[in-house]
């Protein structure tokens, strides 16, 4: 009997020295998949979107603290520039507020270069006019194109609409680099970097804040972060393209029934490097801390990332 | 008489022109840093030259762009100069002057006035991709003094061309040879002049935002530059991100950032300036 026990403890013994070694084996063995439990090492670099930068760029911040061994920079280009230097092979993730060009993956596959797209945020475009404009409080998306069609010479608000006062229109938007740019001209001319080229146009959207808060009869567009910061001083139109006025908020944004001007942020990453250290642990990083991040820095999170960690897999 | 009055009030009247117009720059410059320091010097805080970019107006610092930036001077200036200066003594010293030697002169000339941006295409195409230093301070380096070249060059031509032709003379009679009288008289009289190019070079170096852009230089970095291969940023391209942003307070951190900018542009052409009159003083 008392050999019997003894046996016993031999065994468990055993079998917990066996199972502690297989363990340690195993931990060593998946060591660059755990995530926070190890530092990691190595280099990500990033470029593209200046309207993606500060998310992105917020993430970083984060991800730092946590692994202070990984060396993250992030650039801004723009979405073009930053796709030519992903479609090369140049840069790991490519940071984006359109989708990319049947071209740009073209070239990308002729380099062999696959991709992995995320969406990781959305932002309103949002049509503002002065604070003292009295008469505008929703606009079509057809009123929308009659202003700044390609051919468009409307001069006054009640060219637009007739129950608006004879005033002159002053129009101020985004400089034609810009991703803001291209999708409005997209969603309202329908074909994109199409538009009326009389505007008042800057790359500094808080120039054009300044610009319509300062001018009773402007109208302008930007990114909702630039209306949300500057409520006190514009006001914001809400758009009807057929279902009723709809006005930009977080909500609206989020459900896209602000529609069409609800637009997706991107990021994309290089197929080989995500399935590696630490490019892998930096991207689920982003998708587990978007949520908070992108409303930090005045954009709106998706309503579940699940789908986009799906792609983790 | 009447012909003297008017000549005279001419002559006042010409003067209160040129005044006015000096008046119009320094005012205008008087504003700026006015309302760069009321809206920086709040924020000069001890974190904001310790601490690294942030999303926090608060916790922002600038410390990643300061070294990246001293790092791209003064590695502009130890390209730069030795190939400017070598440039400029052959120009002058060596070079006969035919037809060919005219057409190199105007085309350096030319050249300073080149947008940067184009040299920025060239670094990127050429140190970047060609040479395959990458997105590095070596590269940003090597663009930035393609960028100041012309500068050092034009400024050491002219420098070398002003020192008197029997301080050369006398090297030669008593029995100097060229390279001897280069070293020991044309160059250190020609100092000075250098030191002014070697001024105007950074100022330009530290101010340059376009090239870096081009060859690469990221505007988030999570770490220090450690060496010539590290990925860097630089304050400008700090300060004009910040200066774009929604919130308010990143208007005021970018002022602060242009303070810093200002501080390290004083400080390196002072260096300069006390160099060029300890030089100034020994040949008088």
């Amino acid at each position: 009997m008392v050999k019997l026990v003894n046996m016993k403890k031999v065994v468990s013994l055993a079998l917990g020295v066996a199972l502690t070694v297989s363990l340690t084996a195993c931990g060593s063995g998946t060591k660059n998949d755990n995530v926070g439990n190890t530092s990691l090492s190595g280099k990500i670099v990033i470029d593209g979107s200046s309207t993606v930068y500060p998310v992105t760029s917020a993430v970083a911040e984060e991800f730092q603290i946590e692994q202070p061994g990984v060396e993250v920079s992030v650039a801004l280009s723009g979405t073009g520039g930053g796709m030519k230097k992903f479609t090369a092979g140049e840069i790991d993730i490519c940071d984006a507020s359109r989708k990319i060009k049947p071209e740009e993956a073209e070239a990308a596959k002729a380099k062999g270069i696959e991709f992995v797209e995320f969406e990781i945020a959305y932002d309103g475009i949002s049509v503002v006019v002065n604070k003292d404009n009295t008469w505008a409080h929703s606009i079509t998306v057809d009123e929308l194109n009659k202003i700044w069609g390609k051919d468009s010479k409307v001069k006054t608000w009640k060219e637009v609409n007739p129950a608006w006062p004879d005033e002159p229109i002053k129009l101020y938007g985004p400089g034609t680099d810009s991703g803001t740019f291209e999708f409005f001209t997209e969603m309202i001319n329908k074909k994109a970097k199409e538009s009326r080229t009389d505007y008042t146009p800057s790359e500094d959207d808080n120039v054009l804040v300044q610009g319509i808060a300062g001018d009773k009869d402007a109208m302008g567009y930007f990114g909702f972060a630039y209306y949300e910061e500057n409520q006190d001083s514009l006001k914001v139109l809400k758009i009807d393209s057929g279902k009723g006025p709809i006005e930009p908020t977080a909500k609206t944004i989020k459900d896209k029934t602000y529609s069409p001007l609800s637009r997706p942020l991107f990021i994309y990453v290089n197929k080989d490097k995500l399935n590696q250290s630490p490019v892998k642990d930096f991207v689920k990083f982003y998708l587990d801390n978007a949520e908070q991040l992108t409303q930090e820095v005045g954009y709106i999170p998706l309503e579940s990332y699940d789908s986009e960690k799906a792609k983790l897999k | 008489m009447n012909q003297i009055k008017y000549r005279k009030m001419k002559n006042s009247i010409f003067h209160g022109v040129i005044f006015c117009v000096t008046l119009i720059g320094i005012v205008v410059l008087v504003i700026l840093l006015a309302d760069i320091i009321m809206r920086g010097v709040p924020f000069l805080t001890k974190h904001f030259f310790t601490n690294f970019p942030s999303r926090f107006p608060k916790k922002a610092g600038i410390l990643p762009g300061i070294y990246g930036s001293v790092y791209i001077i003064l590695l502009t200036i130890l390209i730069a100069v030795p190939i400017g200066l070598g440039t400029a003594v052959y120009l002058e010293e060596y070079a006969k002057n035919n037809r060919f030697t005219k057409f190199i002169k105007i085309n350096i000339s030319n050249l300073s006035g080149t947008p940067s941006i184009v040299y920025g295409l060239l670094g990127l195409t050429v140190f970047v991709r060609t040479l395959g230093l990458g997105k590095s301070i070596l590269a940003g380096a090597l663009t930035m003094s393609l960028v100041v070249l012309p500068i050092v060059i034009v400024s050491s031509q002219e420098a070398i061309k002003a020192v008197p032709q029997y301080l050369r003379h006398g090297s030669y009679a008593l029995g100097a040879t060229k390279w001897q009288t280069i070293r020991k008289i044309v160059i250190p009289a020609a100092l000075p002049g250098i030191f002014t190019g070697v001024i105007l070079s950074v100022s330009r170096a530290l101010g340059e935002t376009a090239p870096l852009i081009m060859v690469g230089a990221a505007t988030y970095v999570s770490k220090l530059p450690e060496g010539l291969n590290s990925i860097f940023t630089a304050l400008p391209l700090q300060i004009y991100y910040w200066m774009g942003l929604p919130k308010e307070q990143f208007k005021d951190l970018a002022a602060a950032g242009i303070i810093v900018l200002l501080g390290i542009l004083l400080t390196t052409n002072a260096i300069a300036i006390v160099l060029r009159n300890k030089y100034q003083k020994s040949i008088e």
